[in-house]
């Protein structure tokens, strides 16, 4: 189904071209906009920002992929990115991100068994003062130790509520929507 | 330990402090009513000229020159953008402004904006950074209600928009072209130069494009004057008091505000309350965010004659050099973002360039294929070396893949890379022989550093 987005989103669209003198210049905060909404930037998503900015789908594609922060596959309601940066490393994200991973069952870009969190390792997230850090959603948790962290993590799972249904472990669901190629175009 | 006046950080610490009201009760938006209600606007660029303020962003050029830079006549609309992309490993300070006085930066976003003749001032924030949007957008919203953003700030008809921009993820879109690109909707990978931002920036036009700390200066610099603020330094040439960070092994790291020209050692054992263990002495140190190159309190300065301008600190350890733009780049070195990772002996430092040469590798945009690959290699062959599985001649791969990446590429993005790569390997060679023929043992970074387990912190 093609993606919309809300009408109150709409609005904030409509704001947020009336700071660039050009529509294009909304590209990246109506993707975040968008990602908000949906989860994750699909071909939909895509195709709708483009229709709404009057730019090309693969310019919208060349932008998405250019960019972290815009997730191509579907992640977990909560996404937590250990940063590994020196700074950290030298506080110990090592252990953290191990404990991530043992305790979520999963790898980096992997989501955990209850499907909760996605993990992913992250460049310096401008705490370093505070290491070793994660952030979770909008929230940094800094200082933290492996009881803190464990404490952070039985709080979010509390709150959040199983989605039923998994994101796709297999990577078939590219951006474009196609399935990916099998053999080489001729 | 020395007491400094504090200037930019003086809201710090007060509750609230990122609220308008607060923020007013201790001075807020007084010199940019003085500025637009009693100042030209050549008059408030001649102060921030006075300052000699160094740009706080890394490369230190100095920021009212830079303004100088503006066509004189105005076709086109100027554009302020305000780089907020703090992203440079071991940096965090403007963070702090942003999320603790908010209004300071709105504060100089106005008065750069009358001094430059723009109406519209866009703050890139890098979207990770969620408490800055908040603060910084929420103190635009107040300012516009109170009228100090909007037609007529302080009754003065010079119309002033601030927006904020959030970013999407990349280092690279802190180099002020890229953050142009990504501004105006595009992928951020770098421009050419020139034409310079200040002739065709942001949509074609002219466009000044300031760190967060430079342009929160910019208040203090109209309140006080701008010889005067420049006379806290301890330094010719390089202006005021600014953010220093402090990171690693220290025992109380965080950003602290001091005179321009604060030593290293200062920084370590005065703010930084010296090494975090006891048993582990100070090894290594990269004094201003991870393109700057590493520097070793056992290195002493070699200046012997009287017309070197370290000749002052001849015979004295790196660490007690002072900090500042040129006496940093006469070290051998740069002064970067003043934000200092420590390092103590527990550190490999073939492991610590691995470390950071996984995260250039990351983040270089691909658009050049000597940095594009340059980077790549670099952590391929620091890859092998952690693993035993590189060679006592991989230190001089490094430094020719290292030197053929500077200079051969659009942006700094290679050189920032190549430099610290070089810096490593140049102070730390013996490690990197040695890491070519037995690997490098486990546990030379991070796990032995500190129990994550029952609190133990700060041992």
């Amino acid at each position: 189904m093609a993606f919309a987005l809300t009408p109150q989103a709409e609005k904030i669209v409509d704001e947020l071209l009336s700071h660039y003198p050009t529509k294009r210049a909304a590209c990246l905060p109506v993707l975040h906009l968008c990602q908000r909404q949906n989860g994750w930037i699909n071909a939909d998503v895509m195709d709708y920002v483009a229709r709404r900015l009057q730019l090309a789908t693969s310019e919208v594609l060349g932008v998405v992929t250019f960019y972290t922060m815009y997730h191509q596959q579907p992640v977990a309601p909560n996404v937590v990115w250990v940063c590994r940066t020196l700074s950290c490393d030298l506080r110990g994200a090592r252990a953290i991100q191990s404990h991530l991973e043992q305790r979520l069952g999963c790898g980096v870009n992997g989501t955990s068994r209850d499907r909760k969190f996605t993990l992913k390792t992250a460049e310096c997230l401008a705490a370093c003062g505070a290491a070793p850090m994660v952030q979770i959603n909008d929230h940094v948790y800094e200082d933290l130790t492996i009881e803190k962290l464990d404490r952070i993590l039985d709080e979010i799972a509390a709150k959040t509520k199983a989605p039923h249904s998994s994101p796709p472990s297999n990577p078939s669901h590219t951006l474009t929507g196609r399935p990916p190629m099998t053999s080489k175009p001729g | 330990m020395e007491s400094f006046q504090k200037v930019i950080t003086t809201r710090y610490g007060v509750p609230q402090s990122w609220t308008l009201r607060v923020a007013e009760e201790h001075g807020a938006y007084a010199a940019a009513r003085r500025a637009f209600a009693t100042m030209r606007p050549e008059e408030i660029a001649a102060e921030v000229k006075d300052a000699n303020m160094r740009g706080r962003g890394g490369a230190g050029f100095p920021a009212g020159v830079k303004w100088g830079f503006l066509p004189k006549d105005k076709q086109k609309p100027v554009y302020l953008v305000i780089n907020a992309d703090e992203g440079e490993p071991g940096t965090f300070k403007d963070r702090t402004l942003m999320e603790l006085d908010p209004h300071r930066l709105v504060e100089g976003c106005l008065i750069t904006m009358r001094a430059i003749g723009a109406h519209v001032c866009y703050i890139y924030i890098r979207c990770e950074l969620v408490s800055s949007i908040q603060r910084v957008g929420a103190a635009i919203e107040e300012a516009r209600a109170r009228g100090y953003v909007g037609s007529n700030p302080f009754g003065v008809p010079h119309a002033a928009e601030l927006y904020v921009h959030e970013g999407a993820g990349a280092y690279i879109c802190g180099e002020e072209t890229s953050l142009l690109n990504s501004l105006e909707g595009l992928r951020g990978e770098p421009r050419l130069k020139p034409p310079f931002p200040a002739v065709s920036g942001a949509f074609g036009c002219p466009t000044i494009v300031n760190n967060v700390e430079t342009i929160a200066s910019v208040p203090d610099i109209v309140r006080m004057g701008g010889k005067t603020w420049a006379g806290m330094s301890r330094l010719p040439n390089d202006g005021g008091t600014r953010l220093y960070g402090v990171s690693g092994h220290v025992k109380k790291p965080g950003v602290y505000e001091a005179p321009v020209g604060l030593t290293l050692r200062e920084l370590i054992y005065d703010f930084g309350g010296g090494m975090l263990r006891n048993d582990r002495p100070l090894k290594a140190v990269i004094p201003g965010g991870s393109s700057t190159p590493v520097l070793r309190p056992d290195d002493v300065v070699d200046a012997p004659a009287e017309n070197h301008p370290l000749h002052a600190w001849h015979g004295k350890s790196h660490i007690d050099v002072p900090m500042g733009v040129d006496t940093f780049r006469a070290l051998g070195t740069m002064l970067g973002t003043c934000c200092a990772i420590v390092m103590d002996s527990s550190v490999n430092m073939v492991e610590a360039a691995r470390n950071l040469m996984h995260f250039y590798a990351h983040e270089s945009c691909g658009q050049c294929t000597p940095c594009r690959e340059g980077t790549g290699w670099l952590q391929d062959i620091l890859d092998n070396l952690c693993s035993g599985k590189g060679t006592p001649e991989d230190a001089a791969l490094l430094v020719d893949v290292s030197n053929n990446m500077m200079g051969n590429t659009i942006c700094a993005f290679a050189d920032g890379t190549a430099m610290p790569m070089l810096g490593f390997v140049q102070r730390f060679r013996d490690e990197f022989i040695q890491a070519g023929t037995r690997g490098v043992p486990a546990g030379t970074l991070g796990e032995s550093a500190l129990p994550l387990v029952k609190g133990a912190r700060g041992v």
